[in-house]
Protein backbone atom coordinates (compact mmCIF):
# COMPACT_ATOMS: atom_id res chain seq x y z
CA UNK A 1 0.00 0.00 0.00
CA UNK A 2 2.08 2.58 1.79
CA UNK A 3 5.39 1.99 -0.50
CA UNK A 4 7.12 3.44 -3.55
CA UNK A 5 6.77 1.08 -6.69
CA UNK A 6 10.58 0.29 -7.39
CA UNK A 7 10.19 -1.99 -10.17
CA UNK A 8 12.33 -0.40 -12.66
CA UNK A 9 11.32 0.12 -16.24
CA UNK A 10 11.48 -3.43 -17.68
CA UNK A 11 10.40 -2.53 -21.29
CA UNK A 12 13.01 -2.20 -23.60
CA UNK A 13 11.28 -4.58 -26.09
CA UNK A 14 11.21 -1.94 -28.75
CA UNK A 15 8.06 -0.91 -29.60
CA UNK A 16 6.50 2.81 -27.85
CA UNK A 17 8.16 4.30 -24.69
CA UNK A 18 5.52 4.33 -23.05
CA UNK A 19 5.31 5.94 -19.39
CA UNK A 20 4.65 3.64 -16.51
CA UNK A 21 2.35 4.81 -14.34
CA UNK A 22 4.26 5.02 -11.08
CA UNK A 23 2.36 4.69 -7.64
CA UNK A 24 2.25 7.58 -5.44
CA UNK A 25 1.99 6.52 -2.07
CA UNK A 26 5.17 7.80 0.11
CA UNK A 27 5.99 5.42 3.39
CA UNK A 28 5.12 7.96 5.18
CA UNK A 29 6.25 6.22 8.69
CA UNK A 30 9.68 8.17 9.11
CA UNK A 31 7.85 11.14 8.90
CA UNK A 32 5.58 10.31 11.53
CA UNK A 33 7.93 8.88 14.10
CA UNK A 34 9.93 12.27 13.37
CA UNK A 35 6.96 14.85 13.87
CA UNK A 36 5.64 12.81 16.99
CA UNK A 37 9.23 13.31 18.58
CA UNK A 38 9.22 16.70 18.24
CA UNK A 39 5.71 17.18 19.41
CA UNK A 40 7.32 15.07 22.22
CA UNK A 41 9.97 17.62 22.55
CA UNK A 42 8.25 20.71 22.37
CA UNK A 43 5.19 19.64 24.85
CA UNK A 44 7.51 18.83 27.32
CA UNK A 45 9.36 22.14 27.13
CA UNK A 46 7.15 24.52 26.87
CA UNK A 47 5.46 26.52 29.78
CA UNK A 48 1.57 26.64 28.79
CA UNK A 49 0.58 28.05 32.58
CA UNK A 50 1.85 31.22 32.71
CA UNK A 51 2.12 32.62 36.31
CA UNK A 52 -0.11 34.61 37.33
CA UNK A 53 0.39 38.75 38.31
CA UNK A 54 -1.24 40.10 41.83
CA UNK A 55 -1.00 43.55 41.17
CA UNK A 56 0.06 45.26 44.65
CA UNK A 57 -0.14 48.85 45.37
CA UNK A 58 1.27 50.48 48.69
CA UNK A 59 0.23 53.63 50.50
CA UNK A 60 3.19 56.23 49.67
CA UNK A 61 5.34 56.10 53.01
CA UNK A 62 6.23 60.14 52.39
CA UNK A 63 2.35 61.14 52.18
CA UNK A 64 1.17 59.27 55.18
CA UNK A 65 3.83 60.56 57.76
CA UNK A 66 1.98 63.81 56.90
CA UNK A 67 -1.46 63.41 56.17
CA UNK A 68 -2.44 60.48 58.65
CA UNK A 69 -6.10 59.47 57.24
CA UNK A 70 -8.51 59.31 60.28
CA UNK A 71 -11.21 56.48 59.56
CA UNK A 72 -14.34 56.39 61.10
CA UNK A 73 -14.08 53.20 63.53
CA UNK A 74 -17.26 51.42 62.82
CA UNK A 75 -15.82 51.31 58.85
CA UNK A 76 -12.32 49.93 59.50
CA UNK A 77 -10.98 46.18 60.12
CA UNK A 78 -8.60 45.30 61.12
CA UNK A 79 -6.88 41.62 60.24
CA UNK A 80 -3.78 39.89 62.30
CA UNK A 81 -1.93 37.39 60.88
CA UNK A 82 -0.69 35.42 63.17
CA UNK A 83 1.51 31.74 63.00
CA UNK A 84 0.18 28.87 62.27
CA UNK A 85 -2.23 29.93 59.01
CA UNK A 86 -4.36 31.58 61.50
CA UNK A 87 -5.58 34.99 61.77
CA UNK A 88 -7.39 37.79 63.63
CA UNK A 89 -9.88 40.33 63.41
CA UNK A 90 -11.47 42.86 64.61
CA UNK A 91 -13.63 46.43 64.22
CA UNK A 92 -12.41 49.74 65.11
CA UNK A 93 -9.51 50.30 66.80
CA UNK A 94 -7.08 47.66 69.27
CA UNK A 95 -7.90 49.49 72.05
CA UNK A 96 -11.61 49.87 72.10
CA UNK A 97 -12.48 47.17 69.53
CA UNK A 98 -16.47 47.01 68.85
CA UNK A 99 -16.49 43.89 67.76
CA UNK A 100 -14.01 40.87 70.50
CA UNK A 101 -10.74 40.11 68.34
CA UNK A 102 -11.77 36.90 67.26
CA UNK A 103 -9.16 33.99 65.97
CA UNK A 104 -10.02 32.69 62.37
CA UNK A 105 -8.61 30.68 59.69
CA UNK A 106 -8.38 31.70 55.96
CA UNK A 107 -10.84 30.41 53.25
CA UNK A 108 -14.21 30.03 52.39
CA UNK A 109 -15.24 28.98 56.02
CA UNK A 110 -12.96 31.30 57.61
CA UNK A 111 -12.52 35.04 57.40
CA UNK A 112 -14.22 35.35 54.35
CA UNK A 113 -17.79 34.79 55.99
CA UNK A 114 -16.82 37.80 58.13
CA UNK A 115 -15.05 39.89 55.16
CA UNK A 116 -18.92 39.65 53.35
CA UNK A 117 -21.19 40.25 56.03
CA UNK A 118 -19.42 43.10 57.55
CA UNK A 119 -18.71 45.04 53.94
CA UNK A 120 -22.40 44.87 54.12
CA UNK A 121 -22.79 45.94 57.05
CA UNK A 122 -20.68 48.95 56.70
CA UNK A 123 -22.74 49.65 53.40
CA UNK A 124 -25.52 49.47 55.46
CA UNK A 125 -24.38 52.13 58.03
CA UNK A 126 -22.92 54.44 56.10
CA UNK A 127 -25.67 54.02 53.07
CA UNK A 128 -23.41 54.72 50.64
CA UNK A 129 -21.84 52.07 48.20
CA UNK A 130 -18.74 53.99 48.04
CA UNK A 131 -17.58 54.43 51.60
CA UNK A 132 -17.22 50.67 52.10
CA UNK A 133 -15.40 48.55 54.56
CA UNK A 134 -11.76 49.48 55.10
CA UNK A 135 -9.45 46.44 55.91
CA UNK A 136 -6.10 47.17 57.49
CA UNK A 137 -3.75 44.24 56.98
CA UNK A 138 -1.02 43.96 59.54
CA UNK A 139 1.17 40.78 59.00
CA UNK A 140 2.75 39.91 62.02
CA UNK A 141 6.42 38.58 62.18
CA UNK A 142 4.86 34.87 62.38
CA UNK A 143 3.32 34.54 59.44
CA UNK A 144 4.46 33.33 55.75
CA UNK A 145 4.10 35.15 52.30
CA UNK A 146 1.24 31.99 51.39
CA UNK A 147 -0.78 34.16 54.21
CA UNK A 148 -0.34 36.99 52.70
CA UNK A 149 -1.17 36.26 49.53
CA UNK A 150 -4.04 34.85 51.17
CA UNK A 151 -5.74 37.44 52.70
CA UNK A 152 -4.97 39.66 49.77
CA UNK A 153 -6.63 36.56 47.49
CA UNK A 154 -9.79 36.96 50.10
CA UNK A 155 -10.01 41.17 49.31
CA UNK A 156 -10.26 40.17 45.96
CA UNK A 157 -13.18 37.60 46.25
CA UNK A 158 -14.75 39.44 49.02
CA UNK A 159 -14.87 42.86 46.90
CA UNK A 160 -13.51 45.02 48.92
CA UNK A 161 -12.37 48.48 47.37
CA UNK A 162 -10.19 49.41 50.09
CA UNK A 163 -7.47 47.70 51.78
CA UNK A 164 -3.50 48.18 53.12
CA UNK A 165 -0.98 46.46 54.15
CA UNK A 166 0.00 48.33 57.26
CA UNK A 167 3.05 47.71 59.87
CA UNK A 168 2.08 45.76 63.23
CA UNK A 169 1.98 47.28 66.23
CA UNK A 170 2.96 46.35 69.75
CA UNK A 171 -0.95 45.92 71.42
CA UNK A 172 -1.51 43.70 68.57
CA UNK A 173 1.45 41.50 69.16
CA UNK A 174 0.01 41.55 72.35
CA UNK A 175 -3.45 40.06 71.35
CA UNK A 176 -1.65 37.61 69.24
CA UNK A 177 0.49 36.20 71.81
CA UNK A 178 -2.72 36.23 73.89
CA UNK A 179 -4.77 33.87 71.88
CA UNK A 180 -1.54 31.90 71.37
CA UNK A 181 -0.85 32.28 67.73
CA UNK A 182 2.21 34.16 67.90
CA UNK A 183 4.95 31.47 68.15
CA UNK B 1 -9.75 -31.12 -1.01
CA UNK B 2 -9.06 -27.68 -2.15
CA UNK B 3 -6.96 -25.84 0.35
CA UNK B 4 -8.55 -22.79 2.16
CA UNK B 5 -6.19 -19.82 1.03
CA UNK B 6 -5.68 -17.22 3.28
CA UNK B 7 -5.98 -14.21 1.75
CA UNK B 8 -2.10 -11.62 2.42
CA UNK B 9 -3.15 -8.83 3.71
CA UNK B 10 -0.92 -6.20 3.40
CA UNK B 11 -0.07 -4.75 7.20
CA UNK B 12 1.34 -1.06 5.82
CA UNK B 13 -1.65 1.28 7.20
CA UNK B 14 -2.42 4.83 5.63
CA UNK B 15 -0.26 7.17 7.31
CA UNK B 16 -1.41 10.18 6.03
CA UNK B 17 -4.08 11.27 8.05
CA UNK B 18 -1.96 10.39 11.21
CA UNK B 19 0.86 12.14 9.37
CA UNK B 20 -1.63 15.66 9.11
CA UNK B 21 -2.51 15.61 12.70
CA UNK B 22 0.90 15.23 14.23
CA UNK B 23 2.14 17.90 11.85
CA UNK B 24 -0.59 20.15 12.61
CA UNK B 25 0.11 19.52 16.85
CA UNK B 26 3.55 20.04 16.29
CA UNK B 27 3.00 23.47 14.42
CA UNK B 28 0.88 24.24 17.21
CA UNK B 29 3.60 23.75 20.32
CA UNK B 30 6.08 25.12 18.26
CA UNK B 31 4.28 28.77 17.65
CA UNK B 32 3.02 28.59 21.53
CA UNK B 33 6.82 27.15 22.63
CA UNK B 34 8.51 29.92 25.07
CA UNK B 35 11.05 27.83 26.54
CA UNK B 36 10.82 26.89 30.01
CA UNK B 37 14.04 28.49 31.79
CA UNK B 38 16.16 26.56 34.54
CA UNK B 39 15.59 28.39 37.88
CA UNK B 40 18.72 28.51 40.07
CA UNK B 41 16.12 29.16 42.99
CA UNK B 42 13.14 26.90 42.64
CA UNK B 43 10.33 28.49 45.36
CA UNK B 44 6.96 26.70 45.51
CA UNK B 45 4.66 29.83 44.69
CA UNK B 46 1.22 30.38 46.71
CA UNK B 47 -2.05 30.16 44.71
CA UNK B 48 -4.68 32.48 44.21
CA UNK B 49 -7.55 33.20 41.80
CA UNK B 50 -6.33 36.33 40.33
CA UNK B 51 -6.53 35.49 36.30
CA UNK B 52 -4.06 37.97 35.30
CA UNK B 53 -1.19 37.12 33.61
CA UNK B 54 2.39 38.15 34.03
CA UNK B 55 3.87 40.47 30.99
CA UNK B 56 6.68 39.36 29.20
CA UNK B 57 8.69 42.20 29.02
CA UNK B 58 10.61 44.80 30.93
CA UNK B 59 9.43 43.47 34.44
CA UNK B 60 11.90 42.07 36.95
CA UNK B 61 11.89 39.16 38.83
CA UNK B 62 12.83 39.33 42.94
CA UNK B 63 13.14 35.93 43.92
CA UNK B 64 12.77 35.01 47.51
CA UNK B 65 12.73 31.37 48.77
CA UNK B 66 15.28 29.50 51.38
CA UNK B 67 16.47 33.14 52.91
CA UNK B 68 17.86 34.08 49.79
CA UNK B 69 16.61 36.86 47.33
CA UNK B 70 17.47 36.47 43.06
CA UNK B 71 16.76 39.13 41.11
CA UNK B 72 16.71 38.18 37.16
CA UNK B 73 15.25 40.61 34.60
CA UNK B 74 14.33 39.61 31.09
CA UNK B 75 16.05 41.01 27.51
CA UNK B 76 19.59 40.88 27.22
CA UNK B 77 20.39 44.57 26.18
CA UNK B 78 19.58 44.98 29.18
CA UNK B 79 21.42 42.74 31.21
CA UNK B 80 24.24 43.84 29.57
CA UNK B 81 23.73 47.81 30.02
CA UNK B 82 22.60 46.86 33.89
CA UNK B 83 26.52 45.09 34.38
CA UNK B 84 27.84 47.96 32.97
CA UNK B 85 26.35 50.17 35.42
CA UNK B 86 26.74 48.18 38.54
CA UNK B 87 30.35 48.28 37.81
CA UNK B 88 30.49 52.10 37.48
CA UNK B 89 28.64 51.96 40.93
CA UNK B 90 30.66 49.16 42.59
CA UNK B 91 33.84 49.81 40.93
CA UNK B 92 34.39 46.18 39.49
CA UNK B 93 35.59 46.40 35.71
CA UNK B 94 33.92 43.36 33.35
CA UNK B 95 35.73 42.22 30.33
CA UNK B 96 33.72 42.26 27.29
CA UNK B 97 33.31 38.55 27.38
CA UNK B 98 31.87 38.56 31.03
CA UNK B 99 29.51 41.07 29.66
CA UNK B 100 28.25 38.80 26.82
CA UNK B 101 28.34 35.69 29.11
CA UNK B 102 26.21 37.82 31.93
CA UNK B 103 23.50 39.06 28.96
CA UNK B 104 22.44 35.15 29.20
CA UNK B 105 21.99 34.74 32.71
CA UNK B 106 18.15 34.91 33.26
CA UNK B 107 18.25 35.27 36.98
CA UNK B 108 21.07 34.88 39.75
CA UNK B 109 21.80 36.13 43.27
CA UNK B 110 25.31 36.71 44.75
CA UNK B 111 26.78 39.64 46.22
CA UNK B 112 28.91 41.47 43.37
CA UNK B 113 31.93 40.48 44.83
CA UNK B 114 31.10 37.17 43.82
CA UNK B 115 29.64 37.83 40.74
CA UNK B 116 32.16 37.64 38.32
CA UNK B 117 33.44 33.91 39.43
CA UNK B 118 29.03 32.98 38.53
CA UNK B 119 29.60 35.05 35.12
CA UNK B 120 32.64 32.30 34.47
CA UNK B 121 30.60 29.03 35.82
CA UNK B 122 28.68 27.08 32.86
CA UNK B 123 25.07 27.44 32.69
CA UNK B 124 24.25 24.22 34.52
CA UNK B 125 26.98 24.27 37.16
CA UNK B 126 25.59 27.86 37.76
CA UNK B 127 22.22 26.37 38.96
CA UNK B 128 23.68 24.18 41.48
CA UNK B 129 22.01 24.58 44.26
CA UNK B 130 23.46 26.15 47.30
CA UNK B 131 26.01 27.65 44.98
CA UNK B 132 24.40 31.12 44.76
CA UNK B 133 23.96 32.71 48.25
CA UNK B 134 21.70 35.41 47.39
CA UNK B 135 21.98 39.36 47.34
CA UNK B 136 22.36 41.13 50.11
CA UNK B 137 19.54 42.92 51.32
CA UNK B 138 21.09 44.88 53.74
CA UNK B 139 22.45 47.97 53.71
CA UNK B 140 25.78 48.88 54.81
CA UNK B 141 26.35 52.19 56.64
CA UNK B 142 25.15 54.94 54.29
CA UNK B 143 25.33 53.07 51.32
CA UNK B 144 22.34 51.38 50.03
CA UNK B 145 21.77 47.51 49.81
CA UNK B 146 22.68 45.92 46.63
CA UNK B 147 19.75 44.39 45.95
CA UNK B 148 18.56 48.27 46.27
CA UNK B 149 21.13 49.22 43.55
CA UNK B 150 20.20 46.21 41.42
CA UNK B 151 16.48 47.13 41.34
CA UNK B 152 17.61 51.13 40.78
CA UNK B 153 20.18 50.40 38.08
CA UNK B 154 17.58 48.20 36.17
CA UNK B 155 15.23 50.51 36.20
CA UNK B 156 17.69 53.14 34.52
CA UNK B 157 18.81 50.52 32.14
CA UNK B 158 15.22 49.91 31.29
CA UNK B 159 14.10 53.14 30.92
CA UNK B 160 17.24 54.14 28.88
CA UNK B 161 17.00 51.31 26.39
CA UNK B 162 13.09 50.90 26.06
CA UNK B 163 11.90 54.38 27.52
CA UNK B 164 9.48 52.31 29.41
CA UNK B 165 8.99 51.99 33.30
CA UNK B 166 10.40 48.72 34.82
CA UNK B 167 7.63 46.99 36.29
CA UNK B 168 8.86 44.47 39.58
CA UNK B 169 7.48 41.44 40.30
CA UNK B 170 7.93 39.21 43.96
CA UNK B 171 7.73 35.49 43.24
CA UNK B 172 7.75 34.32 46.91
CA UNK B 173 7.89 30.85 48.08
CA UNK B 174 4.65 30.37 49.96
CA UNK B 175 6.75 29.24 53.39
CA UNK B 176 8.98 32.43 53.20
CA UNK B 177 8.53 34.33 56.09
CA UNK B 178 7.04 37.93 56.24
CA UNK B 179 9.89 39.63 57.52
CA UNK B 180 12.13 38.98 54.90
CA UNK B 181 9.42 39.63 52.43
CA UNK B 182 8.60 43.05 53.90
CA UNK B 183 12.61 43.93 53.66
CA UNK B 184 12.68 43.74 50.08
CA UNK B 185 9.02 45.47 49.62
CA UNK B 186 10.82 47.91 52.13
CA UNK B 187 13.53 48.48 49.51
CA UNK B 188 11.26 48.82 46.72
CA UNK B 189 9.48 51.44 48.69
CA UNK B 190 12.30 53.30 49.81
CA UNK B 191 12.83 54.07 45.86
CA UNK B 192 9.69 55.05 45.19
CA UNK B 193 8.39 51.96 43.33
CA UNK B 194 4.64 51.50 45.74
CA UNK B 195 3.15 49.56 43.01
CA UNK B 196 4.13 45.88 42.07
CA UNK B 197 3.00 42.29 41.49
CA UNK B 198 3.07 38.89 43.89
CA UNK B 199 3.38 36.03 41.57
CA UNK B 200 1.03 33.54 42.09
CA UNK B 201 -0.68 30.07 40.56
CA UNK B 202 -3.50 29.46 39.78
CA UNK B 203 -6.12 27.75 41.91
CA UNK B 204 -10.06 26.83 41.61
CA UNK B 205 -12.29 29.64 42.41
CA UNK B 206 -13.40 27.88 44.74
CA UNK B 207 -11.48 27.50 48.76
Amino acid sequence: MAELDTSGGGGKKGGKVRSKKMSTRVDLTAMVDLAFLLITFFMLTTTLAKPQAMDLAMPDKDATDQQELTVADNRSMTILLGSGNRLEWYMGSVDNPLTPPSVDGYGKNGIRKALIEKSKEVVGITGDPKKGLIVLIKPSDKSNYRNLVDILDEMKISNIQQYAIVDIFEPEIELLKRDGIYN
Amino acid sequence: MPKVKIARKSTAIDMTAMCDVAFLLLTFFILTATARQPEPLPVDTPASTVKIKLPDTDIATITIGSDKVFFGIPGQDIRRLLLEKMGEVYGVEFTEQEKRRFALVESFGVPIGNLKQIINLKGEERNQPGLQTGIPVDSVGVRASELHQWVYQARLATKELHNEDMRVSIKGDAKEEYPRIQKVIDILQSQNVNKFSLITSLRGADK
